[in-house]
């Protein structure tokens, strides 16, 4: 260029300034978006559960539904808690009872427990369903997801209002659905097909029988899943309400060959008596 | 009020030279306005009552209540204004709720009256806001037995055994010092207040009037709640046939 032979003429028009055409780079300016770009794409996302529980049970009976989870928090395979409770009573017509995270299943339950506080402030004579709880959580399941941020559960939400028995499941990803019976975790390859077979064979049971199919479901999960405990929680929905919950130890006998037939006729024994 | 119109009553942040603070006074006096309520603490629980002014037939029953709860074991009934009220609510169940989710566990309404009290001054100390035109009462059932307390709009605070604010304060108070109040349960409470209530309901000023009761203790499993229906039909019904007793009785005199 002939210009940069004249003395006293810098080629550069404008010193660290912009070329033509371009964007000026303030001092400092690359520092600041390498944050950013840290802090936007390069979160580390929970990617594992830590402490988790196992199988959580469900089934409809005649005039409710009955729910069960053993009380086993997790470590990787250490059994590390004893004595969690997994079912929760949300308002006083719906159970929920969570696998998987434990932490995630605190936080859903105490954000629960704040909603339904919250609903009743409003003091205008309605309050939850189980139905609109399992809506709700769909939701958040779906949502967190979707943020590649989930909370590590599988949820069963049962319950009874105006008579009607209500029962279904969401997971991690936000899948959703209702079943008449329902078994997470392990529980649904060891328990559910006992479930279904108990159902279909009588449609209507009643709770007593219920009661001996979870019994029973419970005691398979706890010989064959080596994530469950013989010490388990259950929550019973009456026509209206959340009626009891019972703890109870699963007879168990490793000392002799279980067949069908012994797990038939075992029951369970109150809490305290382990064999 | 004297020194009324003489400048110093244009801010909340500003003395009168004999050291008062005329929009507070101004603030109290919206409530002295409003219908009047009552609080007492018995010995295993709280009863509220009020007097909600109905000024046209057309409104719907039961609309702006004047009781509400705050959390399950926390209720709140007020005076004056009822928007600056629900501000006072809100502020309330955000502590509340706070409270919860960080201790786990349903505040003490001591913390909350310090808070929301704390949060009502605020509104007396700057020349940009106005003070609330309201008070509120407060109870709880908490571990060491029933509480009640009563925040003016200046943001002060105090506990009590028995309180009224609004139109028939004087009245009230005065029945209410009769009341051997520490001996009494909820249920016998609930009649009481409600008879208050209607003593001191000025009938000639004021033709309409609804009758809020809601209670906590021992009787609600400690929980908040409104007088369930027929209890609080009764206790009316004891407050007016008690009523006419009386006007009878003055009658013979």
């Amino acid at each position: 260029m002939a210009a940069m032979n004249v003395p006293g003429f810098q080629d550069q028009l404008w010193g660290n300034g912009p070329s033509p055409g371009a964007v000026y780079n303030f001092p400092g300016i690359q520092m600041v978006l390498k944050l950013l770009s840290k802090f936007h794409q390069q979160r580390e996302l929970c990617k594992y559960p830590t402490t988790t529980g196992t199988s959580v049970l469900g089934i409809k009976f005649d005039g409710g539904v009955l729910m069960a989870a053993d009380t086993l928090g997790s470590y990787g395979s250490l059994a590390r808690f004893r004595e969690v409770s997994r079912l929760t009573a949300v308002g006083n017509n719906t159970v929920v009872g969570g696998s998987g995270d434990y932490a995630d299943f605190q936080y859903l339950k105490s954000v629960l427990e704040q909603k339904v506080i919250d609903d009743a402030c409003l003091n205008d004579g309605h309050g939850y369903t189980p139905k609109s709880i399992y809506s709700w959580l769909t939701r958040v399941m779906y949502y967190r997801r979707t943020r590649f941020d989930p909370l590590w559960n599988q949820v069963v939400v049962g319950g009874v209002h105006n008579g009607e028995s209500f029962l279904g499941c969401v997971d991690k990803i936000g899948i959703a659905f209702e079943a008449p019976t329902i078994s997470t975790g392990f529980g649904a390859y060891l328990a559910q097909p006992i479930l279904r077979d108990a159902l279909e064979k009588n449609p209507s049971m009643p709770l007593d029988q219920a009661r001996q199919v979870i019994t029973r479901c419970l005691q398979v999960l706890f010989y064959r899943d080596a994530r469950s405990l013989n010490k388990s929680k259950k929550h019973l929905h009456g026509v209206s309400r959340v009626i009891s919950r019972v703890m109870k130890n699963v007879l168990v006998k490793w000392n002799r060959q279980v067949t069908q037939q012994t797990l038939e006729t075992e029951d369970s024994v109150p809490a305290g008596q382990q064999c | 009020m004297s020194s009324i119109g003489t400048g110093y009553d244009l801010s909340a942040s500003q003395f009168s030279p004999d050291g008062r603070v005329f929009q507070v006074e101004y603030a109290v006096k919206a409530v002295e306005n409003s219908g009047t309520i009552v609080g007492i603490r018995g010995k295993d629980g709280v009863v509220f009552g009020v007097e909600k002014l109905v000024l046209s037939k057309l409104y719907e029953y039961g609309a702006n209540k004047r009781i509400i709860h705050i959390d399950n074991h926390i209720g709140m009934a007020v005076a004056g204004l009822i928007a600056d009220a629900r501000q006072i609510v809100s502020v309330a169940r955000d502590e509340a709720a706070n409270y919860r989710s960080t201790y786990g566990s349903p505040i003490p309404l001591k913390y909350l009256v310090d808070r929301v009290s704390g949060y009502i001054h605020a509104h007396t100390l700057y020349s940009a806001v106005r003070p609330f035109g309201c008070s509120v009462l407060l109870s709880s059932q908490g571990p060491d037995g029933p509480e009640l307390h009563m925040i003016d709009p200046s943001g002060v605070s105090w506990g009590y055994h028995g309180c009224a604010i609004g139109k028939a304060k004087q009245a009230a108070k005065t029945e209410i010092e009769k009341l051997k109040m520490k001996d009494m349960t909820c249920e016998e409470l609930v009649k009481e207040v409600a008879k208050i209530i209607y003593i001191v309901h000025d009938e000639v000023k004021d033709k309409n009037f609804e009758l809020e009761l809601s209670w906590i203790g021992e009787v609600t499993n400690g929980k908040h709640q409104c007088v369930p229906k027929e209890i609080a039909e009764a206790a009316e019904k004891y407050a007016k046939e008690s009523l006419v007793e009386e006007s009878s009785s003055e009658d013979e005199d």
